[in-house]
């Protein structure tokens, strides 16, 4: 009826012993490779373990020794039974050059809502601002921007022939714009927990700004100048929101699950390592757009050409394009389109 | 229903549990684990002051980075290196771990903390605590996204079973056949109880000892009787350290 306790404790107690020195080395060195002998004595002491758990459960009540086993058979089961790929040591280049552009790929759709939503957004922030003239003041946050754009283009071009507008504060304005704007990403991101509500909700707001601005310096004659101010920068922060979007978007699919059998745990396992490369592009595409807009985007005619700054723009959003839809193709990929 | 620990069935049919954290435990946890972020970013001040005398521009982009990087990447690091712990974590013996006890993986780690910007909010991680109470696993939502639990890990080291070690003379095992069946008569639980009581009895108050025992030896003298001569001088403790050296060793 009752197990001898003192035998068994006397004959497997160092088994127990061993398991745990074997397991206090994994968790110590995670990336520790067991070799295949090392390999099969870990799972014969994990197996033996479980085994006295059960006999004990089964034939002894000493709730310490079961708590004791217990937590020996849970710490050796994570170390057993992990059996999601293993992929190789993380790579810098390869990160950038092939999983980042093909993990973008692989949720289109999601990039496609996320430009959806940032346009209609953008469509009723430019129709508000036509039809309402009050609009602009309650819809635009940015205070520098509410007053006339031709003034502004007037003031910043006259005042930049005197002094550097940004003279001892390059850097820490670029850091600034860095660090606020990846917290805007990661938070429309994560908005996606909200069955992606959230993150059409930041993605809506942020193309209505756009339309807003947009607009009032169309409609003040201050296209040049708008494309000259913006594009630098834009050309690679508008789509690292969009990206975050996505990634939030990425995030709401697996969590509504439409027309997949999997479980819930199993739909968002299956995301979580692209939900991370996805926002991870991001931030680094948004240290780029923050060093952009405090060294080149601030600074207008007739310290820098319009044109020049268009054409940087350009050729940056172009590089984007291309970086994002070619780099790293596999050949299921060609195959396919 | 939460229950407060999380029972996993490995494929070989063994069942253990994981004893899930709270949210008031988790916040402490966390506010640990701010304090030190703190502490962390004043030294940190201090250490780029003297960046002040090259540029101040650059001192407060360092600055400015440095606590960005501090404040997102700490937790994932900690996590990383510690396994599922961070300062906080490790003072009040809570781990993150995979929802299924699998090893956790770094994509989860970094979900998890990402995700720390939605359930800090509006103020003290509220709907992080919120769902930590109303979901079944104690999970706030970077738990939920990233498919992870945190628990308690309980301080475990081997028992003492020093009380069954043999070498003592035991009166009751003079009379065999009452002794098998003592053996035969008690329950798993009822010998359990007994044990329990022997391997505590050092946390128990003397008078509390004393009663216990006493009540413990009134009862299995009343399943099964042994003659006067076999409990003559022994304490009831005494009487109850036989009566387990008989349940639970085979001879």
């Amino acid at each position: 009826m009752i197990i001898d306790l003192e035998k068994f404790l006397a004959d497997e107690r160092p088994a127990w012993a061993e398991l745990e020195l074997s397991l206090k080395k994994l968790e110590e060195e995670p990336n520790l490779q067991l070799s295949l002998e090392q390999a099969r004595r870990f799972h014969y002491l994990y197996q033996r373990a479980s085994a006295d758990l059960a006999r004990l459960m089964t034939f002894a009540h000493e709730p310490a020794m079961r708590l004791y086993l217990e937590s020996l058979v849970a710490r050796a089961y994570g170390e057993i039974h992990e059996t999601r790929y293993k992929k190789e040591p993380w790579r810098p280049w390869v990160w950038i050059s092939r999983t980042f552009p093909q993990t973008f790929r692989r949720y289109q759709r999601e990039f496609l809502l996320s430009l959806v939503v940032t346009l209609a957004g953008s469509a009723f922030g430019g129709l508000a601002a036509l039809l309402d003239a009050t609009a602009k003041e309650a819809l635009m946050p940015f205070q520098h921007l509410q007053g006339n754009p031709s003034e502004r283009v007037a003031r910043e071009e006259r005042e930049q022939k005197q002094r550097d507008p940004l003279q001892g504060a390059k850097t820490s304005f670029s850091s600034e714009l860095m660090t606020h704007n990846t917290k805007v990403s990661i938070f429309t991101m994560a908005l996606g927990m909200t069955w992606g509500v959230g993150t059409i909700m930041m993605l809506f707001y942020n193309g209505v700004i756009l339309g807003v601005v947009g607009l009032d310096y169309v409609q003040a004659g201050e296209a040049k100048f708008l494309l000259g101010w913006l594009l630098p920068h834009g050309s690679v922060e508008i789509p690292a929101i969009l990206l975050a979007g996505q990634a939030g978007f990425v995030l709401a699919g697996a969590l509504i699950g439409w027309g997949q059998r999997t479980a819930l745990q199993a739909r968002l396992r299956r995301v979580a390592a692209d939900v991370v490369t996805l926002i991870s592009g991001v931030a680094l595409m948004l240290v780029w757009a923050g060093i952009v807009e405090a060294f080149l985007s601030q600074y207008h005619e007739p310290i820098l050409p319009y044109l020049l700054k268009i054409a940087f723009g350009t050729v940056e959003l172009t590089a984007l394009f291309l970086f994002l839809a070619m780099a790293g193709r596999t050949e299921k990929e060609n195959l396919r389109t | 229903m939460r229950t407060g620990t999380l029972q996993i069935r490995t494929p070989d049919g063994i069942v253990f549990s994981l004893l899930l954290a709270g949210p008031v435990t988790r916040f402490l946890a966390a506010a640990i684990d701010l304090a030190c972020l703190m502490a962390a970013s004043s030294l940190l001040g201090s250490a780029l002051a003297p960046l002040q005398l090259v540029s101040s521009d650059v001192a407060r982009a360092v600055m400015i980075l440095a606590f960005f990087i501090i404040q997102i990447g700490y937790g994932i690091v900690a996590e990383w290196l510690w396994r599922g712990q961070t300062i906080g974590k490790r003072l009040l013996r809570l781990r993150v771990m995979d929802v299924q006890g699998l090893r956790l993986h770094p994509s989860q780690i970094v979900i998890r903390n990402l995700l720390r910007f939605l359930d800090s909010l509006p103020v003290f991680y509220l709907l992080g605590g919120l769902f930590c109470l109303f979901t079944r696993k104690a999970q706030r939502l970077g738990d939920l996204a990233a498919n992870t639990i945190v628990v308690r890990i309980p301080r475990v080291e081997e028992p003492d079973l020093d009380q069954l070690l043999p070498g003592k003379f035991n009166s009751l095992l003079e009379h065999r056949h009452l002794a098998s069946r003592l053996r035969q008569r008690v329950l798993p639980q009822e010998a359990s109880l007994a044990l329990q009581a022997l391997v505590r009895r050092e946390d128990l108050d003397p008078a509390a000892r004393v009663e216990l025992f006493g009540g413990l030896a009134a009862y299995f003298k009343n399943i099964v009787p042994f003659p006067q001569e076999a409990i003559d001088g022994i304490t009831d403790e005494q009487y109850i350290r036989n009566v387990v050296d008989v349940l639970y060793r085979k001879r």
